[in-house]
């Protein structure tokens, strides 16, 4: 079925597939039109990369063999297992205390352990770096305790390290994993759960034995994606000086000059991502669990109420993980932005703003559309090579933005200057750059980025409706579309305003494709922000920064009342 | 869903009209920051009346134009770092401009012989040297190898343009063995793994990491007349500039510059614009303002930076500079720079 890599409980949710007769060839064909296109385009600059990385000779590799690989795979497999850790054990405890127990401030925890998902990983590393650098609040505070005075007087562990990335990273993207082990702890694992306490079990003994063995799948896929957005990063990891392969890529091309070898890495990457999703899709290749009837889904069994000082750690344990992933980059730019409120009135903030809400409302809207014409001819056609298409569509997601971007740049300015010739030859008008010289270059990045996003969070909506829904309403007269905008799409809403949340808040804070493909006059928050702090005055961003965050939040704000409203929503 | 689409396509299709420049305007592909080209650029158009559109990009600049080939709307390309001039020409993006003013402003050594790109400032790579903790006196660039200094030196990543430009000359003056040799001895006696900026380099100095950083000039002057952040002045405060020299020659120095593009639209603007920054009054904007070497002969640079002292620049190539970039970039992998002293 699809990508396995989605913010889903799909696995856990999804229906035994029923084998219905074959829809009739014209369906099938309109189904697999859309589909088709999709893939093409995302396939395009990925088939682009491997053009130019066989076009280049092998001259690059004894260098990198010898010295640059080996360090960089080491490094890259060391930062993606302690994320994957991290964010695995702070996800799943933090949805296991959210769903399970009863403490102090639940209910606002519940949507507050999202916040850090406003923030992009490369500006709570300048956040990190700061915070806990020789001269940051807890070094200092460490040195008014113990009076010491210089850094040989005491060790204190470098942020600037893999380990240091390693924080950075599960303190930002935990709530992946969060959003979907709290789904299936709500929807599958709490009857099992209150069968089992009935039964004498221990809670301790519930959550290792039943929750996390049941919820292991929907983990998976919160880590897979936490994983490809630990690997596409460049930002946090090129300013905590951790040399990943995504580094090496951008040093072969930068440095070495060799764009080829370049692609040949990413190549290389793509591989090893392939084999990650492999993994991924190994780990939950017995999940064909029935989805629970939406009675037992809306029953609300009672949670276990934690008393005194045990409700108290309970708070703590989920504060803390918010406090990092968003406290700390909340306030370091906060602290800059208020001796820069003048900037407020800039006119470049404003249209930066402007061009951000615009590119993303498009993404989402191009995504979302893109994401239901595949789950939807996936689920009619049912054949191997519709679903083997909709896997390569979700593949943009895998690659790091600017080489994605590179790629696409070369596909559309070809296409583009093949267009102005026809026309200049056809009527003498030049037609220009249409594609890679305006903002449709942004957005067409972005949704081949982020349509995974979406293309998962509706396919686990759709497979929790109940299967003979479009047939009983095809059976009563209505048609093939019909049947899906009256019937279908109304009881999707849930699924797909959370998609197309998801892809609003990544668009916002997607910096390295837009600032490659970007047309002139188009800032966004995060390139604005990004052309101070490249200068090294990170300061003079700081107020761009907090915009990004504040403008994820609102969609992040939707997206938790629509998880406190709505028991059945998709996330 | 179709609610919010209309309204979105509409204003889209404004921010893309938008977006468009229109025939009075230079278009500027740049990889400096929009802020410290902004007086330049605004004095042009005071005097000229020539609007410029500014496009900022961090990578890939010279496969944007490469890509968009003919209808590209670059006309100018500014960047900093000799490689990435050089770059530019070898990958074809650019064209030769022949233009006497611009020749008579920029000496030979800061332009490149047929006219494809051409130096505007210089900046010196100099130690910040701990007022505290590092004696007054020379220092060369040989010496940061010098056992003496161990555990006393940070410098940011050895992969960046600026390092990287530095240990080009170094292989420009000494070859390639010797050069090796010495930035073994820099990574021993690093304190810890390069990283952050230039100004972090300050940073850690002032903080009492390390005693002696590797840094561009005008980071100097940023961070003492910042008025806005005051912990930065304390950074400059506690540093001195130190001017390194290599035996023979002087302090290494790199360019910032332009280049007029391939297929310029507005190419007669456009060599306006590139005459303009070589002039008189461009080159005195930017010393005052950005605290960067005018590269125009006999013109001095700002009070704040001839407050560091006297510089020397030091006389190998430029062309020879960005020739050993690659040589320069495979040594720091092999070396292990960026792993920091202790592997």
């Amino acid at each position: 079925m699809g990508p396995a890599f989605a913010v889903s409980a799909s696995p856990m949710t999804a229906a035994p597939l029923r084998r219905v007769a074959p829809a009739h060839a014209r369906g099938q064909w309109l189904a697999l039109t859309p589909l088709s296109i999709a893939t093409a385009v995302v396939a395009a600059p990925i088939l682009a990369l491997v053009v130019i990385a066989l076009s280049g000779s092998t001259g690059d590799w004894p260098h990198l063999m010898a010295n640059v690989l080996p360090g960089a795979l080491r490094t890259t497999a060391l930062l993606l297992l302690l994320v994957a850790a991290g964010t695995a054990s702070m996800g799943v405890v933090t949805a296991w205390l959210v769903v399970g127990f009863d403490f102090p401030l639940r209910r606002t925890m519940s949507w507050a352990a999202i916040l850090p998902f406003a923030v992009p990983p490369y500006l709570a590393a300048y956040a990190f770096a700061d915070f806990f650098h020789f001269s940051g609040p807890v070094q200092s505070l460490i040195r008014d305790i113990f009076g010491f005075t210089r850094p040989s007087d005491y060790w204190f562990p470098d942020i600037r390290s893999t380990g240091g990335a390693a924080v950075v990273m599960t303190a930002v993207l935990y709530p992946y994993v969060y959003l979907t082990a709290r789904v299936v702890f709500i929807m599958q694992g709490r009857n099992i759960a209150d069968a089992a306490r009935t039964l004498g079990a221990s809670p301790w003994r519930v959550f290792t034995r039943i929750l996390l063995p049941v919820a292991r799948p929907a983990i998976a896929v919160g880590v897979t994606l936490v994983l490809m957005e630990t690997l596409n990063d460049i930002g946090a990891s090129e300013y905590l000086g951790v040399r990943t392969l995504t580094f090496s890529v951008y040093s072969t091309w930068l440095n070495r000059g060799s764009l080829q070898g370049a692609a040949q890495i990413a190549t290389l990457m793509l591989a090893l991502v392939f084999m990650l999703l492999a993994a991924e899709q190994w780990a939950r290749r017995n999940q064909r669990f029935h989805a629970a009837r939406s009675s037992q889904v809306a029953a609300r069994p009672p949670r276990q109420k934690l008393r005194g000082w045990r409700g108290w750690l309970a708070l703590i344990a989920i504060t803390l993980p918010v406090l990092a992933g968003f406290g700390i980059p909340a306030l370091f730019f906060l602290r800059y932005a208020l001796r820069r409120l003048e900037y407020l009135l800039d006119p470049a903030l404003a249209s930066a703003f402007l061009h951000s809400v615009l590119a993303a409302s498009a993404t989402a809207v191009v995504t979302v559309a893109t994401a239901l014409a595949i789950v939807y001819a996936v689920r009619m056609v049912r054949s191997r090579p519709a679903a083997m298409l909709a896997r390569i569509a979700g593949l943009g997601y895998a690659l790091p933005g600017s080489i994605l971007a590179l790629g696409l740049l070369f596909v559309l300015a070809r296409i583009d200057n093949g267009v102005d010739q026809i026309a200049r030859s056809l009527f003498g008008v030049s037609t220009g750059l249409l594609l890679s010289g305006t903002a449709a270059a942004v957005i067409l990045a972005c949704s081949i980025r982020f349509l995974t996003l979406a293309e998962g969070s509706i396919r686990a909506g759709l497979d929790k409706l109940p299967p003979h829904l479009h047939e009983a309403a095809r059976s009563l007269g209505r048609t093939r579309l019909g049947s899906a905008r009256s019937v279908v799409l109304p009881l999707m809403r849930p699924a797909i305003s959370a998609a197309a949340i998801l892809v609003f808040v990544d668009t916002v804070k997607e910096l390295s494709a837009t600032i490659l493909l970007r047309p002139f006059g188009f800032n966004t928050l995060a390139t604005y922000t990004y052309e101070n702090a490249s200068r090294g005055v990170i300061e003079d961003g700081a107020l761009a920064a907090l915009i990004i965050i504040a403008t994820a939040l609102v969609p992040v704000a939707l997206l938790s009342r629509a998880l406190i409203g709505d028991r059945d929503a998709q996330l | 869903m179709t609610s919010i689409l209309r309204p979105t396509i509409a204003a889209l299709a404004i921010a893309l009209v938008s977006g468009a420049a229109s025939a009075q305007t230079v278009n500027i592909y740049s990889y400096r920051q929009p802020d410290l080209i902004k007086p330049v650029l605004d004095a042009f158009t005071a005097e000229t009346g020539i609007k410029t559109e500014v496009l900022f990009l961090d990578k890939g600049l010279e496969e944007r134009i490469a890509a968009e080939g003919a209808n590209s709307p670059a006309d100018v390309i500014l960047t900093v770092d000799i490689a990435r001039l050089t770059k530019a020409k070898d990958a074809g993006v650019t064209q030769a401009l022949d233009d006497a003013t611009v020749n008579a402003n920029i000496p030979a050594e800061y332009r490149d012989p047929q006219g494809h790109w051409f130096g505007l400032t210089k900046r010196g790579r100099v130690i910040y040297a701990s007022k505290e903790r590092v004696a007054e006196g020379p220092i060369s660039y040989a010496d940061l190898a010098d056992p003496k200094y161990k555990g006393k030196i940070c410098m940011r990543s050895g992969q960046h343009d600026y390092n990287l430009a530095l240990i080009s000359a170094a292989i420009g003056h000494w070859g390639e063995a010797k050069t090796e040799e010495w930035l073994k001895g820099v990574k021993a006696n690093l304190a810890r793994k390069p990283d952050g900026g230039d100004r972090d380099q300050a940073k850690a100095i002032a903080a009492g990491e390390c005693d002696i950083g590797i840094g561009n000039t005008y980071y100097v002057g940023l961070m003492m007349t910042n008025d806005k952040d005051p912990e930065q002045k304390e950074w400059a405060n506690a540093i001195r500039v130190v001017f390194p020299t290599f035996e023979n020659g002087g302090t290494h120095v790199n360019v910032s510059g332009a280049a007029l593009a391939k297929n310029a639209p507005h190419r007669d603007d456009a060599v306006k614009l590139i005459e303009f920054l070589s002039s008189h009054k461009a080159q005195q904007i930017y010393a005052e303002q950005v605290f960067e070497y005018p590269v125009e002969p006999g013109l001095a640079p700002s009070e704040v930076v001839k407050s560091f002292g006297e510089l020397k620049s030091d006389t190998l190539p430029l062309a020879d500079i960005a020739k050993n970039r690659k040589a320069a970039s495979e040594m720091v992998d092999r070396v292990g720079l960026d792993d920091g002293p202790a592997s």
